[in-house]
């Protein structure tokens, strides 16, 4: 083993030498545009997830203001959007537009691409002492497959017809026919394209990662001497690569469901008054196809939140992370598990009971490794000597909502309780929650973490700590009440609840929280303005380690250049997480043991 | 103008809070970063037991105003919904316990373990059994919840009883349609390409099915009180779902798969008046699966009745055979004797609208 490593670590080496040498012919367009350098590229991901961001909360704010009032008008909107804000009335075509494009570039091109790509092209070539990627060709390719996929989306938002709106979930026939909804035209065919698109880059992506961090690690980093946020960006990209095609196939098949006259989907049907040919196809099959990626996707979003807050959670408690095998083991049962529990979406399609039930037990097997993480994290803070980052109040903030939103995970994979809560606010609540504010926590603590490392500036404090929690109190505020509007059987995706006699008692509540999110979005604007401000303008870090953690990025200059360290790669002695040991503070990873030390 | 004065004043807000941040860097620096980082940690430990608290009471607080408003004080109005009620309670106890517990140990945790000059942190890198302790203990807990869930999923998902109402259900964008058996207790046949609009045939019935012509067909659903239904479940054009919260049930429709739910009734709808205190009760049908732009309008209304009431409703009914062809229908040939249904399939097959 120690000869392979040190066989391979002078290979690199000498490639990452090659690196250097051409530093000074990089131009403009070499350095910051179609950069090899995992940071930039890290940098790309995330400014373009920022602006992704942007828009889908705009989004999301716009429809709220539908459901604080339906029968409000906006006058301003009807100037800006024409015909689909008619007499400044958000028109229903309108409303589901923006509610599918709000999940489809939440879940797919801000916290899979903007958190993935991000984080996972930053930390491992650093975390691992790697000088860049197995493949900087590809890495560079993953991003602009990306942009390509963000142009297309970005593009069906402006055709005539509108962009898809049948849910992010693009369930046929409704997504297969263009005469049950304008969205299902050539807005359809738009999405379809781009999350093709979407998949190559996420493949190219995640192939490299796995490469990198499987052939790359400097000497001496043993796999179980990885951070873990490399264990869960390694399984996150694990989890990737193997489901990400499945969707992929289904995307395909049903680009020739809607343009090639197939039936993989469509059967027995009359749409708006005509006849269709199609016999023999299955709707349901979609959404086998399409929850067999889209459950792990739960968990490719997961996944780099739990690796970044547990090293965070870990360098600011001034101790090891508890049980750190557990950690890892737990990761890898739930990288498995992900890819057994997707029928848990379709408990009321008509699914077979017995298939069912094998579903419950997989489902709230799940639980048991997320049981295992909580705990973890809550011994990590115990006995420790924690200092309140911003990055890590947001830590603590993602523990704190993985908690609430995954204990309503159990009531929703018992299917005898997701008969009467699916497709209700209940599940709204759940995995915005659970999935997309906890994830969203777990991303702003590694951007608050890593800042420093990414622009040799810090964020400003003050922001910081206003923009937590504002966020914090505000997410709750506005999901916590939904449980309850759930548990009354208030279905999703719906634009105006006035005529309904069961529902529309939350007619006050919608708004209240309607206000909140307007609230919580203004601080997020904040957030931005704080991230774009500081790159220039940020206090200058002046310590090479200022959180004093262990891990081999702060052994980098403040600023590293393309190849990372300057000389040779640091050779790696130790577990990242030697903090509190043997009355030391914390003892970074390239420190050589000394003859004294006791064992961990 | 009233939009201009919004936008001039969020900004100014963000300018007031931006030199503030700006300002208290500056503090900072002068300071001392040591000393400004044990403030803030001072502030933000503070803080975070603050909302642990605060929080504590506004979950408490927020079930004071909206428990009242879901279906559980209420009761479930199905025999069968009465087992999700109670599921819905214990698993809401569990959890609660957990959410309870984990939640105070990590914002305690976080505020007692704050950094301080006094203590130094605890190496405490792994113990086997508190690991094993709470792989174990949720496992249990889990399994309890499984078994408990599993038993009423299998009674929910299992064939209807015998005696039940048969009553079919048909999605189409953005509408629910009904249909009855009639006096034979058998649906006739369905056939998506007789599909025609012109003469009514919106449903695709195969009216050559002579178990059709007694069928009923309408848009709102009456059910006898305390007697089992199974539903058919169809859909025309794209996947719909008919959610009866009242009674905790829920079946996707499926265009080409037919699907089947079954649940009795425990209260009729003027009992259900008394019983959530809204004069204006009624049990409604949602779609709750995506269908369009006007899924949220495509309400369903059902009226459970006592039985006497439910027939005397059957009975008032016409077969919608007898509305799509009415030279077919008894009542309007006073002097046609009645005939054996063999004898009448013939001319009736002549009649059948046109096959596309």
């Amino acid at each position: 083993m120690s000869t392979a490593t040190l066989h391979e670590t002078t290979h690199y080496e000498a490639h990452g030498d090659a690196h250097h040498d051409h530093h000074h012919q990089e131009t403009f367009i070499t350095k910051y545009v179609f950069s090899q350098d995992h940071k930039t590229i890290a940098k790309q991901f995330l400014v373009t997830g920022i602006i992704w961001a942007i828009i889908g909360g705009l989004f999301s704010v716009i429809f709220r203001l539908q459901l604080a009032d339906p029968n409000a008008t906006y006058p301003w909107l009807e100037d800006l959007l024409g015909h689909w804000a008619k007499g400044g009335k958000i028109q229903p075509e309108f409303y589901y537009a923006l509610v599918t494009m709000h999940g489809t570039i939440l879940v797919f091109f801000v916290l899979t691409a903007g958190l993935s790509g991000t984080f996972a092209n930053f930390l491992i070539p650093l975390q691992i002492g790697a000088r860049d990627m197995a493949s900087p060709m590809l890495n560079m390719l993953s991003y602009w497959f990306f942009f390509l996929a963000s142009i297309v989306m970005m593009s069906s938002l402006f055709v005539q017809t509108g962009p898809a709106s049948g849910g992010w979930t693009i369930y046929p026939p409704l997504s297969a026919l263009g005469e049950a909804s304008s969205g299902s035209k050539i807005g359809m065919d738009l999405w379809l394209v781009s999350m093709a698109l979407f998949i190559v880059s996420s493949l190219l992506g995640g192939l490299n990662y796995i490469t990198t961090i499987l052939n790359m690690r400097t000497k001496g980093m043993s796999m179980t001497r990885m951070p873990l946020t490399i264990w869960a960006l390694f399984f996150t990209a694990v989890l990737g690569v193997l489901s990400f095609p499945v969707l992929l196939s289904g995307a395909i098949l049903l680009l020739f469901d809607r343009n090639l006259g197939t039936s993989f989907f469509l059967s027995d049907i009359v749409v708006a008054g005509k006849i269709l040919p199609n016999e023999g196809g299955s709707a349901i099959l979609f959404q086998h196809l399409f929850w067999f990626l889209g459950h792990p996707e739960v968990y490719i979003i997961l996944l780099p939140a739990m690796g970044m807050s547990s090293e965070i959670l870990s360098v600011n408690s001034r101790k090891p992370i508890f049980g750190y095998m557990a950690m890892v083991g737990s990761l890898f049962a739930i990288t498995i598990l992900a890819f057994l529990v997707w029928a848990h979406h379709m408990f009321v399609t008509g699914l077979n009971p017995f298939l069912g039930s094998v579903f419950v037990l997989l489902t709230l097997l799940i639980a048991v490794p997320s049981a295992i993480k909580v705990f973890n994290w809550l011994t990590t803070l115990w006995k420790g000597s924690i200092r309140f980052t911003p990055g890590m109040l947001f830590a603590i903030g993602f523990v704190s909502l993985f908690i609430s939103g995954g204990l309503t995970g159990i009531f929703l994979g018992n299917s005898a309780l997701d008969i009467h809560l699916h497709d209700t606010y209940f599940v709204i609540a759940h995995f915005h929650i659970v999935m997309g504010v906890a994830s969203f926590f777990g991303m702003f603590a590694g951007v608050y973490h890593w800042y420093p490392k990414m622009f040799g500036r810090y964020l400003n404090n003050t922001l910081a700590y206003i923009h937590f929690w504002v966020t914090i109190i505000g997410a709750y505020l506005i999901f916590w009440p939904m449980h309850y509007e759930g548990l009354a059987g208030m279905p999703r995706r719906y634009y105006d609840f006035s005529n309904w006699e069961s529902f529309k008692m939350f007619g006050g509540l919608n708004q209240f929280i309607s206000i909140i999110a307007l609230v919580v979005f203004a601080v997020q604007i904040l957030f931005v303005i704080n991230f774009f401000y500081s790159i220039w303008k940020g206090r200058k870090v002046t310590t090479q380690n200022p959180w004093e953690a262990n891990t081999l990025e702060w052994t980098t200059p403040i600023r590293p250049e393309h190849g990372n360290w300057p000389g040779e790669l640091p050779e790696v002695h130790r577990w990242p997480y030697d903090y509190a040991k043997d009355g030391k503070d914390f003892i970074p990873q390239d420190v050589p043991v000394g003859a004294d030390e006791s064992k961990h | 103008m009233n939009m201009f004065y919004i936008i001039a004043i969020v900004v100014m807000i963000f300018v007031v809070i931006f030199q503030i941040a700006k300002a208290s860097e500056y503090v900072s620096v002068l300071k001392g970063e040591e000393k400004s980082r044990k403030q803030n940690n001072r502030i933000n430990g503070f803080l975070l037991i603050l909302f642990l608290i605060l929080g504590m009471y506004g979950a408490w607080y927020c079930n004071e105003l909206y428990f009242g408003k879901t279906l559980f004080p209420q009761g479930s109005a199905s025999v069968e919904g009465e087992q999700v009620d109670l599921m819905l309670y214990i698993t809401i106890g569990v959890t609660g316990v957990v959410f309870v517990i984990t939640q105070i140990l990590l914002f305690w945790f976080a505020f007692k373990y704050q950094e301080s000059d006094k203590r130094k942190a605890f190496y405490f890198p792994h113990n086997t059994k508190l690991e094993l302790l709470w792989t174990t203990v949720p496992a249990i807990f889990l399994t309890i919840l499984v078994v408990f869930g599993l038993k009423n999923w299998f009674k929910f998902t299992g064939d209807a009883p015998k005696e039940s109402v048969v009553v079919e259900i048909t999605g189409h964008q953005f509408a629910w349609d009904m249909r009855y058996p009639g006096v034979d207790g058998k649906l006739g046949k369905k056939n998506y390409k007789l599909y025609n609009q012109p003469s009514g045939n919106t449903l695709a019935v195969d009216f050559e099915d002579p178990e059709s012509w007694d069928d009923l067909h309408t848009t709102e659903m009456h059910l006898p009180v305390g007697k089992p239904v199974k539903l058919v479940i169809n859909a025309m054009d794209v996947i719909h779902d008919v959610g009866l919260s009242h009674f905790r049930m829920k079946m996707d429709a499926v265009p080409g798969i037919p699907t089947t739910m079954w649940f009795t009734p425990k209260y009729t709808t003027e009992e259900m008046k008394k019983r959530s205190g809204n004069p204006n009760f009624v049990y409604e049908i949602s779609c709750d699966q995506m269908c369009g732009k006007g899924h949220f309008s495509m309400r369903g209304v059902i009226v459970v009745e006592s039985e006497a009431d439910y027939n005397k409703w059957l009975a008032s009914q016409k077969p919608e055979y007898f509305t799509l062809f009415p030279d077919k229908d008894p009542s309007k040939q006073l002097a046609a004797p009645v005939s054996d249904s063999s004898a009448t399939a013939k001319p009736i097959a002549q009649v059948t609208p046109q096959q596309p």
